[in-house]
């Protein structure tokens, strides 16, 4: 599948806002977040404005973008339909928990059911999110049980690194939250791994004698091609990338996304200038995750690109 | 409303029957599609760089060639011509994925169509068929796909020997056949059903209308050789044998 950078931006920001905005609600349940009446309101404001800058990105990919509001009607069966939905949903608990953190207080049981109903509903977009890619039979790379827990986990880590460097920056410690983004990266480099692993091992769909109906007759191999250029179906779903460039990118991936934060996160976690580290941690990891996305495009095969002997 | 229609017993599924024996691989099935569907309801079927080094358009019917080659083939390969258009499957996904309606299944005939008036254009169609039957319309924005001909089929100002898929009405093989495969008694059904017309890729569940006839295994008889019997030793025998052999041909 060809990677567009609008979906590319959409799937790694949503990441980093909702997963910040997950991370903020249960701390705030658990009462773990500095008392400054402050710090959620700005912390949930950049949150939401990484969620938004993706949901926008997307709409760059769209067609006719100015009629984007039709998403929303479809929610009963489209997965798109239904983060659209789950979006708009999040933003009211999100701002009622920022606005009661400063006006009731972090303790108040209002500020921490608010929060906790923001974090589940900032889960359940990206859980949406996952699902478009995961609901679509003829991508064996995505339609697998590891997308949906995948996207949760890399939000997770995302939204960890950046809570870790808000917390550095704001009280120039990150004992707890640099610990945590430390575990996060350890998490989704393993859950990166058993994905790769996974479709690698993967046995292709279908065969071009299931797809033509010559099963019968052996096996089938393209003679004349319909069309002599790249039509919509080759551009869009028809994306081959090379296996020694795939292999090189997943080796900066493991780096960038996972090892680097990982590092600055246990420099953070362990005192060790955690207003630069853990503030380094999130931006390795937006670079990094950037690549990830890039890569689970790119390396994504359409049955479709079959009937152009594309290997599937 | 993108959800999948309720499917009702005895309900019409219109659709196409392919025959991969005749199939000559002319392409006037996808150039008469394009001509009438450029004007018809999906119209305009845009081209892009059209005299360019690149050029690329919206077409609805893509004419494949493949080589089948199995153990029993005597002769070795054959070819075989493939038309590849949208199926019109019963459980498509290209319409429960959509996002705001413009992706729909006819309960009527099962016809899958797009309205085209508030497609946003996010693609997500194209991505969820197996097929490749979608096609995007840079100018437009949208997305466009085959219609069965609904302008054709339906319309009454066309005489009632027209009113049939204008890849159809053109082909000049017979290769493809219109009409209802819910109907088990209908032309179309029994000739699936006695020429084993086949699903493409079964296996991904989306449940095709549209069937393949796979091509005829080869039957030419081969005469049996004759060996001519000798007469004798000596020039007399050899010569009558030899006569024998040339009128025998």
């Amino acid at each position: 599948m060809t990677p567009a950078s609008s979906v590319l931006l959409l799937t790694t920001l949503t990441g980093f806002g909702y997963g910040l905005l997950a991370w903020l609600g249960l701390f705030c349940a658990l009462g773990l977040l500095p008392h400054a009446p402050w710090f959620l309101p700005a912390a949930v404001m950049i949150a939401l404005a990484f969620a938004s800058g993706g949901l926008l990105a997307s709409t760059l990919h769209l067609g006719r973008p100015e009629r984007a509001w039709r998403a929303f009607s479809q929610w009963r069966s489209s997965w798109l339909s239904r983060e659209g939905v789950a979006s708009i949903l999040t933003y009211p608990p999100a701002f009622g928990f920022a606005a009661l953190w400063y006006f009731a207080g972090a303790g108040a049981p209002a500020t921490r059911v608010l929060g906790l109903l923001a974090a589940v509903l900032a889960l359940g977009t990206v859980y949406c999110t996952a699902m478009i890619y995961a609901s679509l039979k003829p991508i064996r790379q995505w339609h697998n049980r590891h997308t949906a827990p995948d996207y949760l986990i890399f939000a997770a880590f995302s939204g960890a690194t950046m809570l870790a460097a808000f917390t550095g920056i704001w009280t120039s410690h990150a004992r707890l939250t640099g610990a945590l983004a430390a575990l996060a990266a350890l998490v989704a480099a393993v859950a990166k791994r058993g994905y790769w692993r996974f479709i690698d091992r993967q046995a292709p769909l279908t065969t071009l004698a299931s797809a033509t109906g010559l099963a019968a007759f052996g096996s089938v191999t393209p003679l004349d091609q319909p069309h002599f250029t790249e039509n919509y179906i080759l551009r869009e779903m028809g994306y081959q990338i090379a296996r020694k460039h795939a292999a090189k990118l997943r080796r900066i991936t493991l780096v960038v996304a996972f090892g680097l934060p990982f590092l600055f996160a246990l420099l953070a976690a362990i005192g060790i200038a955690p207003m630069i580290a853990a503030p380094l941690a999130a931006i390795c990891t937006g670079a990094g995750l950037f690549i990830e996305r890039w890569l689970f495009f790119a390396e994504a095969t359409h049955v479709a690109a079959i009937y152009y002997g594309r290997a599937v | 409303m993108t959800s999948l229609p309720q499917p009702i017993e005895g309900a019409k599924k219109l659709g196409l029957v392919i025959d991969l024996d005749t199939c000559v691989g002319c392409h006037a099935c996808a150039v008469n599609c394009k001509e009438w569907n450029t004007g018809g309801h999906s119209a305009p079927l845009p081209d892009y760089d059209k005299y360019g080094a690149e050029p690329d358009g919206v077409w609805f019917n893509r004419i494949h060639s493949y080589e089948a080659t199995g153990q029993d083939d005597g002769c070795g390969g054959r070819t075989v011509n493939f038309p590849r258009s949208c199926l019109h499957c019963e459980t498509p996904q290209c319409v429960t994925v959509c996002p705001t309606g413009a992706s729909y299944k006819r309960e009527e005939d099962g016809i899958v169509l797009v309205n085209t008036d508030i497609c946003i254009g996010c693609k997500l169609c194209s991505w969820a068929c197996p097929y490749g039957a979608r096609e995007f319309d840079e100018d437009a924005g949208v997305m466009k796909k085959c219609t069965l001909c609904i302008d054709r089929i339906y319309n009454t100002s066309l005489p009632e020997a027209e009113r049939e898929p204008a890849c159809v009405a053109t082909c000049p093989s017979r290769a493809r056949h219109f009409g209802d495969l819910g109907d088990p008694s209908s032309d179309v059904s029994k000739l699936v059903a006695a020429r084993g017309g086949v699903d493409l890729m079964p296996e991904l569940g989306y449940n095709p209308v549209n069937k393949y006839l796979p091509p005829r295994r080869a039957m030419i008889p081969t005469r049996a050789t004759e060996t001519p019997v000798r007469s004798g030793t000596g020039f007399g025998a050899a010569l009558l044998t030899l006569v024998d052999r040339v009128l025998s041909r």
